[in-house]
């Protein structure tokens, strides 16, 4: 007889079988493109741009996977994971959707509000995406996107995403968020990080918090 | 089959890939609306989720939308539609695409007009972003199980593990708003955008906390996130004007 499977349990089976069957597709894609163009890759300029790229891409993937997986929630996960744009869109919009449901990622609550929140995410992406390119094959939409008026807003979408998260949640956790706080702004503003470190930055932080969050939590402070 | 960079089939291929991926988003909402309703989660909180998503995702699919525009110049179409569809961010994406334009010897914003450098672009990237989609089916349940290991031991702690996660991402993207802060030190006061767009976008948050509050108009916070995200956009436009 087979053994009916709780909620959480089918989504990881399901989550296995897309992510595993994406991943393929997903692999499929330049290996197709070289059969039909009948074109190998420069072997040269490919293996220099590898070792240029890979090491960084797969330190900060391997990370990503272990910070954000416990946030996400398991459908997140698998959802996020596969979609992309986690730290700028997925994950803020998933712990608002959480914070406002008043729900946890660990309960099974959590976990439908995250997926549900996410995979409309995903979706809505999607689909305005693919409307763009749609557009901009028949329009002048790509002009008028990159036109100078609206290009300081796509500029600042983090810091306008992140001030309005910031209040949320560093309001509700004021004890335990000084310490990173002061940590990340010392980091950024004396050393010479640039912006585009925050993708490695953002675990240093997590890491951090933990051990910080751990002391205060043993004395009782929090 | 001669190559360009929008080749009517590149578009069908990438097509096909995006639809698959939405299909895995839809099975997964579906899925976990289903079961909210089984348990009995209030459809209203379920209804508010799914506006809230949609509205605060608009706008930064739209500056994804503008990342793709900015890669067609040299990969055409397609392939970014593909990269930033599908896992890509646009500063990894961008860092691929360009870093093996360079080593392909080829001028950067130029369009690629042979497949084996196309090719070439297409490996790099797919392999550079590989790395979440193969462990993420792997260690979910793992990581999952850990966690409600840690929650079953000691609750009040694993509710502060995660408070202190979040905590943790959101202050390293505070202190990457502040990243070139030393240099208004030195004149350069355009180093203030982002800080002033960030603070734009805190007291839009307060704004609506307050209004909820005084006014007690729970629905507003449903909407907060969205409102201070494109309300900060918004001001980064005249604040760009006056100190860019």
């Amino acid at each position: 007889m087979k053994k009916k499977l709780t909620y959480l349990e089918s989504v990881h089976r399901d989550g296995k079988i897309w992510g595993f069957s994406l991943l393929a597709l997903i692999l499929a894609f330049p290996l197709v493109l070289s059969i039909i163009f009948n074109a190998v890759p420069e072997w040269k300029a490919f293996s220099r741009a590898v070792i240029a790229v890979l090491p960084m891409y797969w330190a900060v993937g391997i990370i990503e996977t272990f910070t954000y997986i416990p946030m996400l929630g398991a459908g997140g996960a698998y959802l996020s994971f596969v979609t992309g744009n986690i730290s700028n869109l997925k994950l803020p919009c998933a712990l608002d959707a959480m914070q406002k449901a008043n729900v946890k990622a660990n309960s099974e609550e959590g976990e439908i509000i995250s997926t549900i929140s996410i995979a409309v995410s995903s979706i809505v992406t999607t689909l305005i995406v693919a409307l763009g390119v749609i557009l901009m094959m028949v329009t002048n939409l790509g002009a008028v996107l990159e036109s100078e008026v609206l290009q300081p807003a796509f500029d600042q979408l983090l810091p306008a995403l992140f001030g309005g998260l910031a209040v949320v949640f560093v309001s509700q956790n004021i004890k335990l968020a000084i310490a990173p706080m002061l940590l990340m702004l010392s980091l950024f503003i004396f050393t010479p990080l640039t912006s585009g470190e925050v993708g490695i930055m953002a675990p240093v932080g997590v890491i951090f918090t933990l051990i910080i969050a751990r002391i205060l939590y043993k004395k009782g402070k929090i | 089959m001669e190559f360009r960079i929008n080749h009517p089939v590149l578009y069908i291929m990438v097509a096909v890939l995006i639809a698959v991926v939405l299909a895995q988003s839809v099975y997964f909402l579906v899925r976990a609306y289903r079961r909210a309703l089984e348990i009995g989660m209030d459809k209203a909180r379920l209804k508010k989720t799914i506006t809230s998503a949609v509205l605060f995702t608009i706008a930064p699919a739209i500056s994804i939308l503008v990342g793709v525009v900015a890669l067609s110049k040299s990969l055409g179409l397609p392939l970014p539609w593909l990269r930033l569809s599908v896992i890509g961010s646009l500063s990894y994406e961008t860092i691929a695409a360009s870093t093996t334009i360079n080593e392909l010897k080829l001028g950067i914003g130029e369009a690629i007009n042979s497949a084996s450098a196309f090719v070439t672009v297409a490996w790099v990237m797919t392999l550079g972003i590989i790395m979440g989609l193969v462990l993420t089916p792997l260690l979910t349940k793992k990581i999952q199980g850990g966690m409600k290991k840690l929650e079953k031991m000691d609750k009040r702690w694993s509710e502060i593990f995660s408070n202190a996660m979040f905590l943790g991402m959101i202050s390293a993207f505070l202190g990457y708003v502040f990243w070139d802060f030393s240099s208004v030190f030195s004149g350069k006061i355009s180093a203030l955008i982002p800080v002033l767009v960030m603070l734009s976008s805190a007291v839009l948050m307060l704004i609506c906390g307050l209004f909820a509050k005084v006014f007690k108009q729970r629905w507003i916070t449903d909407y907060a996130l969205p409102i201070s995200l494109v309300g900060g956009m918004a001001m980064a436009i005249p604040i760009t004007n006056w100190l860019g």
